[in-house]
């Protein structure tokens, strides 16, 4: 009884989450270390401004990748529904009713990426890669090399504001009720399931009933809106919308989620070790723009992450294996 | 497993028919395949009249040499990308790659200005390999998936190209005559890029055909778990690919600065998505397992011939990009589409 407590408890602290945990508290140390104003609440909670955008996607994209899909596109997406929104403000529409049009035009886009996905068994890097250039294009084509820059006040707090008088961010509040809805949905209900098995063998599960088309539709087309819904907030803290927006998005999107802990060939993964990289990432890009490192050597960084944490558990599985081996013997 | 069956049951039936049946079956099948790029052959034609219409500048000699100039460099990066896509690969750090080459090689150039054009042209190869090697590794040893780790290696050299120029241009003044001769001299009255198009079309139709590795890569590509049971290592099947994609686009990245006399960190930006598009228009399964030079070339013609057309009707610069994704996203489709009426012609048969 005892022992099997014992094993529990050593397979619990084993799992990939409490790496990420020390290396969150290494990165937090090193960061206070280089600037003595880090360790303070307001600016902690600012820290995360520089992340959340990112935040909205990484979410579904981890439900994406653990279905053994991908979506490249989600950049060119975000470019492309907050271009429509501000021309369609530009052009004399309510803001508001500009940002739901926008968040409709993202839809659109993952709708569309998820029913060629289905409709031609294509795999979702290539049809993705196609939309990633498509999308990117389209909002080049509808506002060139231009920029819009004015929008109106209250559009300014949804990417801004705080709550009320506390240092805690509007953005930060929405992020968490996301995660809450979207850990629920992943690990509590039959759609969850769902996504880890289509990711796990997918034909076992159409022959089983599931109705793999319509949950990967539903992925593909959530993607979209949660990238128009970033768009939307980035637009607002930056105050701009332009074509080139949020370019390179994808690869660090990407890499939190491998970095996470979830597996490219799918059905592996979990929502907690997803959040966690997505604040060690943040803490990280902010601990090094602290040091004033310049943008391209992040851009090596973070593409060194990507490999090293794709790498690191096959690496590990690979040791544990002959290690088991060697007891055997 | 039923469509085996009922092949079986019909053969029990009637062997003799059904193996005349068989053989009609396989000829079929051949032409059919062959028809892809056929396709391909055919639009290009009726491309060529309908541009020549608009624009009569297009149908002359020229224009045709221009064309070929311009997608002589697109050539050799995408012969490397075909080759890592028919062993069940995706190489997206290409583009990357030759800014990276391109701007290693400029620098080592202008700062030596004795360099012999062929000695930089083998340095910019190597550097090239080691680019290829590294996404090789990581791929092979690492079990890491290609879009993952070429995603990772692709910001990883864009990186340190702007690293190792500080971000600055290197500018055609600091570049000897003779490194831009490279891709501007002739040999035999042919321009020097056609020629290495050639010898690279050359050397691997060879390779990919008559070679045994040649057709493992195939094999690999196809069916990996037959590879590994008849003994071949489908690892080095693709750290060999990788290498190669290395340095054909390490060729690619010279002949780039020595064209356009002047190397930027941001050049050859989206590259990996035009080389992709040739391939899928070419014929290549994304898949992996099959694809021919000749339909790389035809795919790579028709794209140049797109371009040049576009750029002669004058159509804004911006959308070419929505263009490209226009182009990957219906070739794909279209080779869906025909790919399912060859196999219901083939079991209607």
């Amino acid at each position: 009884m005892n022992a099997e407590v014992g094993k529990k408890t050593k397979v619990f602290f084993r799992r990939w989450e409490w790496y990420l945990v020390i290396l969150i508290i290494l990165v937090n140390i090193v960061n206070a270390y280089l600037s003595p104003y880090y360790l303070n609440l307001t600016n902690l909670m600012d820290m995360t401004f520089n992340f959340m955008e990112k935040g909205f996607i990484v979410l579904i994209m981890a439900y994406i990748m653990i279905s053994a899909n991908i979506d490249i596109s989600v950049a060119s997406n975000i470019a492309m529904s907050s271009v429509v929104m501000s021309v369609l403000y530009q052009t004399g529409f309510n803001i508001w009713l500009a940002v739901l049009l926008g968040l409709c035009t993202g839809a659109a886009g993952g709708l569309l990426n998820g029913l060629i996905v289905t409709r031609f068994r294509l795999s979702s890097v290539v049809v993705t890669l196609g939309t990633y250039s498509l999308y990117r294009g389209i909002s080049f084509l509808i506002l060139g090399d231009k920029a819009v820059t004015k929008f109106p006040e209250g559009f300014s707090y949804v990417g801004q504001g705080y709550i009320l008088n506390s240092p805690v961010p509007f953005q930060l509040v929405i992020f968490v009720v996301l995660t809450i809805l979207f850990s629920i949905i992943l690990h509590k209900t039959t759609f969850g399931r769902y996504v880890y098995s289509i990711g796990t063998n997918e034909e076992a599960c159409r022959y089983s009933g599931v109705k793999v088309d319509r949950i990967k539709v539903i992925l593909f087309t959530l993607s979209g809106f949660l990238s128009a819904f970033s768009g939307v907030f980035l637009t607002s803290r930056i105050g701009v919308s332009r074509p080139s927006i949020a370019l390179n998005y994808e690869l660090e999107i990407i890499t939190i989620v491998v970095l996470g802990g979830v597996s490219m060939y799918g059905g592996r993964g979990t929502m907690a070790g997803v959040i966690l990289a997505l604040f060690l990432v943040g803490m990280l890009r902010y601990g090094l723009s602290l040091k004033n490192v310049p943008a391209n050597m992040i851009l090596i960084i973070i593409g060194l992450i990507l490999i090293c944490s794709a790498i690191m558990p096959n690496v590990v599985y690979g040791l544990r294996k002959r290690s088991e081996f060697r007891k055997e013997i | 497993m039923w469509l085996c069956r009922i092949r079986g049951e019909r053969r029990e039936m009637d062997s003799e028919r059904a193996s005349e049946r068989v053989t009609a079956r396989r000829r079929l099948f051949i032409k059919l395949t062959k028809f892809s790029e056929f396709g391909i052959f055919i639009f290009i034609v009726l491309l060529v009249i309908i541009v020549s219409l608009r624009s009569p500048y297009f149908f002359t000699l020229k224009n045709f040499n221009d064309i070929l100039l311009d997608i002589s460099i697109l050539f050799i990066v995408a012969t490397g990308q075909m080759l890592v896509i028919l062993a069940k690969g995706l190489d997206l750090s290409v583009g990357a790659g030759v800014a990276f080459v391109g701007m290693v090689v400029a620098l080592i150039v202008s700062n030596n200005w004795g360099i012999p054009p062929a000695v930089s042209i083998l340095i910019g190869m190597g550097c090239g390999l080691v680019c290829g090697a590294f996404n090789g590794l990581i791929v092979s040893k690492g079990r890491v998936s290609p879009v993952i780790t070429t995603l990772g290696t692709m910001s990883i050299f864009r990186g340190l190209a702007f690293v190792v120029s500080g971000g600055a241009w290197v500018d055609a003044v600091e570049m000897p005559e003779s490194f831009k001769l490279i891709a501007r001299g002739n040999i035999l009255k042919i321009p020097n890029l056609i020629f290495f198009m050639i010898l690279v079309f050359a050397l691997f139709y060879y390779f990919l055909n008559y070679t045994r590795t040649g057709r493992y890569i195939y094999a690999a590509g196809s069916n990996p778990s037959a590879c590994k049971i008849i003994g071949v290592s489908v690892e080095k099947i693709t750290l060999l690919t990788y290498s190669i994609s290395g340095i054909l686009f390490g060729l690619g990245g010279v002949l780039w600065v020595s064209r356009y006399a002047s190397a930027q960190s941001d050049s050859a930006m989206g590259f990996e998505f035009v080389t992709i598009a040739a391939c899928v228009i070419g014929g290549v399964n994304i898949a992996g397992g099959s694809g021919t030079l000749p339909g790389l070339f035809l795919g790579v013609l028709l794209l140049g011939i797109i371009i040049n057309a576009l750029n002669l009707v004058r159509i804004s610069p911006f959308l070419k990009l929505a263009f490209q994704g226009l182009v990957i996203l219906i070739a794909v489709i279209t080779n869906v589409i025909v790919e399912k009426r060859v196999l219901k012609t083939i079991l209607s048969k």
